[in-house]
């Protein structure tokens, strides 16, 4: 793993950069919380020409996950005596009024997991209900279905589907009129399961150049040196950079088994709005499973984000952190309106904190 | 699209502005050694209990590690600690030893010799013997290691449920014979040193809890024989002890406060190849988690490798470090170079640590 750290290649690569660097205004956008910590992380965009910009897009599930859930999880664990598990970064994201975090110090029992293992192992102590807040891409979707395959007789468990999917966001951004992208950086740890031809069939359509990435800051800047190859030579191929670990049909047994437990459906990404075919919800033999539907809780519809914060037009790549009127006002880490404001991951939180 | 520039100074105000904002409920993030516990014991507690005094030179008002009182030929440090940690022992220390040696070092950071220690003890009914009998064997431990009496305490027992097995209070008082050590004290061309390796204590708990068998122990020391040899050589600017939190909010804190830049250079930075692997591993920065027998400190320019050699000769400084060096601008602000050359500020984490999801 050291090649890819290692200091002399960086110099290497940032020199091939220059090289073939145009010095147009290049904007690449990837769609992966990870990436955004690996270019935070190694100080990548000041190593990089200033003509060539890394946008973060819809890559952290937090930030997209919508307040109607994070709503219905509040209210879930407010009012019935139940034990809401969830991920780390999800319980400071506001809701419509509350966060998960502010409905804890009132008395509610929310519990920080690392995986779904330790939700299943809490349920199986208690006769409580425990209900996991769901949440992640198709790279969490497989350990989370594998678990309800194997605990279908566990009476007290049962999970808020939050699931997204990212090529039909990666679609969408792609369809809308006013963006200015040039080359994506696609996300690694999604690949792995999902494979390399979605990635072709979204190249090939948008006439936009694509590379699968790893995590190491080499791999980064090696994706973006391939990008900038292929706007050169006026290519637009989906490439794999990550192939030590990507193969090209993905991992056909966690396709398999995200299949048997969930179907594709429309949903909602906050501050994006709804996007066809891009969520995940439980199939209908696995209904005992929903939330949703063993509680029955109705909730008013959601105001997703305050009117005029811009985590949407971020999200997509159209605006930057510092045009939105709450950024660094209303909206700070400690206090945050938008949810881009909230996880480590979020192009507001990075902004706030490394401008 | 607009690209309103956001200058240096804006973001301090606003940062400024934004941390008068405080929960209504408290949280937990409050007492994780963040951002948001720096903002509820500026703008709450050290504002509601601000009294000054003729005899105190340096109060809750400046934030140290401990106060000062100043009686003419006789300058005295004064410090607290409460202490909880689950589970109460653990590979390289306890709660016990822990609550003595956070109160020493707190006076060290000072430039304050030790001199007497009081404890208040909470205990839970149905506590074992044993356990709160081992827990005073381990507070003793550190004590006589240090040369520090305990002078005083007191007991109280509270109803089952109303309090967690066992919760520690210590005070300390030192003597300062030589100069105040203080956060504001860091001066451009100073050197920045750490005493050892940064995160294990946080890292290896956390490991503990997840079941990752491990080598990694707390680095939990009291640090009183160490400083002793180096307030000999005179020469330190300014110091912390990095506990909670760890490296990134107290480097931080002493930038603030001396207001000039912490300039660090990642791979100087000594961090335990095990804890780096766990780091990455389970999502946690080791330069965002607990030490609880490590210094930063800032040295004047010509003592650094002097005292450097002094921290290395010492058990608990053989990891010793000069990590960076202090710079006029940014103000206020702590810069890391990574080790492949980038640049990034390093900040102070908002709340607790949580592992990232993907």
């Amino acid at each position: 793993m050291l090649e890819f750290r290692d200091k002399s290649t960086t110099q290497d690569l940032i020199k091939e950069i220059e090289k073939i660097n145009s010095r147009e205004n290049i904007r690449i956008m990837h769609v992966c919380g990870t990436h955004e910590m690996t270019i935070v992380r190694w100080g990548l965009r000041k190593l990089l020409p200033k003509n060539i910009k890394l946008i973060c897009g819809p890559g952290c599930p937090v930030c997209v996950t919508s307040a109607s859930e994070i709503d219905f999880a509040v209210k879930l664990v407010k009012e019935k005596e139940v034990i809401l598990t969830t991920f780390g970064d999800m319980f400071r994201v506001p809701g419509t009024i509350l966060s998960l975090s502010e409905v804890k110090s009132q008395g509610a029992d929310v519990r920080i997991i690392y995986g779904i293992d330790e939700a299943i192992k809490i349920a199986r102590k208690t006769d409580k209900e425990v209900i996991h807040f769901s949440i992640g891409f198709e790279t969490t979707a497989p350990s989370i279905a594998a678990e309800i395959l194997e605990n279908q007789t566990l009476k007290n468990f049962s999970i808020i589907c939050s699931h997204r999917i990212i090529p039909p966001a990666m679609k969408y951004i792609l369809s809308c009129k006013d963006i200015e992208i040039n080359g994506f950086i696609c996300p690694g740890h999604v690949s792995t399961i999902i494979g390399c031809d979605p990635y072709k069939i979204l190249a090939k359509k948008f006439v936009k150049p694509m590379v699968i990435s790893g995590f190491e800051p080499n791999d980064v800047l090696l994706s973006v040196l391939i990008i900038l190859r292929q706007i050169k030579n006026k290519e637009s191929k989906a490439e794999n950079e990550y192939n030590r670990v990507v193969k090209n049909k993905g991992n056909i047994i966690a396709q398999k088994i995200i299949n048997n437990v969930f179907e594709i459906c429309d949903k909602g990404w906050r501050g994006i709005g709804t996007i066809p075919n891009s969520g995940l919800k439980l199939k209908n033999k696995f209904a005992k499973f929903d939330a949703e539907k063993r509680f029955g809780i109705k909730i008013k519809k959601s105001q997703d984000i305050k009117p005029g914060c811009k985590c949407g037009e971020i999200m997509k790549g159209k605006a930057m952190p510092q045009d939105c009127p709450y950024f660094g006002k209303s909206c700070i880490p400690e206090n945050p309106t938008g949810a881009c404001m909230v996880s480590i991951e979020g192009a507001c939180y990075i902004a706030y904190n490394y401008s | 699209m607009t690209n309103m520039k956001i200058t240096k100074k804006t973001i301090e105000e606003l940062r400024k502005k934004g941390s008068q904002r405080i929960p209504k409920t408290i949280q937990l993030s409050q007492g994780a050694g963040g951002s948001m516990m720096e903002s509820l014991i500026e703008n709450v507690i050290a504002k509601k209990l601000e009294i000054k005094s003729s005899f105190v030179s340096s109060g809750i008002d400046r934030l140290e590690d401990a106060g000062i009182i100043d009686l003419g030929n006789i300058k005295l440090a004064f410090t607290t600690d409460g202490c909880t940690v689950d589970p109460m022992f653990y590979p390289g220390g306890s709660l016990g030893s822990l609550s003595v040696g956070a109160t020493i070092n707190d006076l060290v950071v000072m430039g304050a010799k030790p001199i007497a220690i009081s404890f208040g003890l909470m205990l839970e009914e149905g506590l074992p013997l044993k356990i709160l009998e081992k827990t005073l064997d381990r507070m003793a431990k550190v004590c006589k290691e240090a040369g520090v009496p305990i002078i005083t305490g007191d007991t109280k027992v509270m109803e089952k449920g109303k309090i967690d097995k066992l919760v520690i209070n210590t005070a300390g008082i030192g003597i300062i014979e030589g100069d105040i050590i203080s956060d504001y004290g860091a001066k451009p061309g100073d050197k920045i040193l750490v005493s050892g390796t940064m995160g294990d204590h946080g890292i290896s708990l956390i490991a503990l809890r997840f079941g990752f068998k491990t080598s990694l122990k707390s680095d939990e020391a009291q640090l009183w024989g160490m400083m002793k040899q180096l307030f000999k050589i005179k020469g330190i600017t300014s110091a912390k002890d990095a506990t909670r939190g760890g490296f990134s909010p107290n480097i931080n804190e002493l930038a603030r406060k001396s207001n000039v830049c912490f300039y660090v250079y990642e791979d100087k930075i000594p961090i335990k190849p095990e804890a780096k692997k766990l780091g990455e591993v389970l999502g946690i920065d080791p330069l965002s988690t607990a030490c609880e027998g490590k210094i930063i400190m800032t040295v004047k320019p010509d003592k650094a490798d002097e005292i450097l050699a002094a921290m290395r000769q010492n058990k608990y400084g053989k990891e010793a470090a000069i990590i960076g060096e202090i710079k006029k601008e940014p103000k206020g602000q702590v810069i890391l170079e990574t080790e492949i050359g980038g640049k990034r500020v390093l900040h102070t984490p908002v709340g607790e640590l949580y592992p990232r999801i993907c």
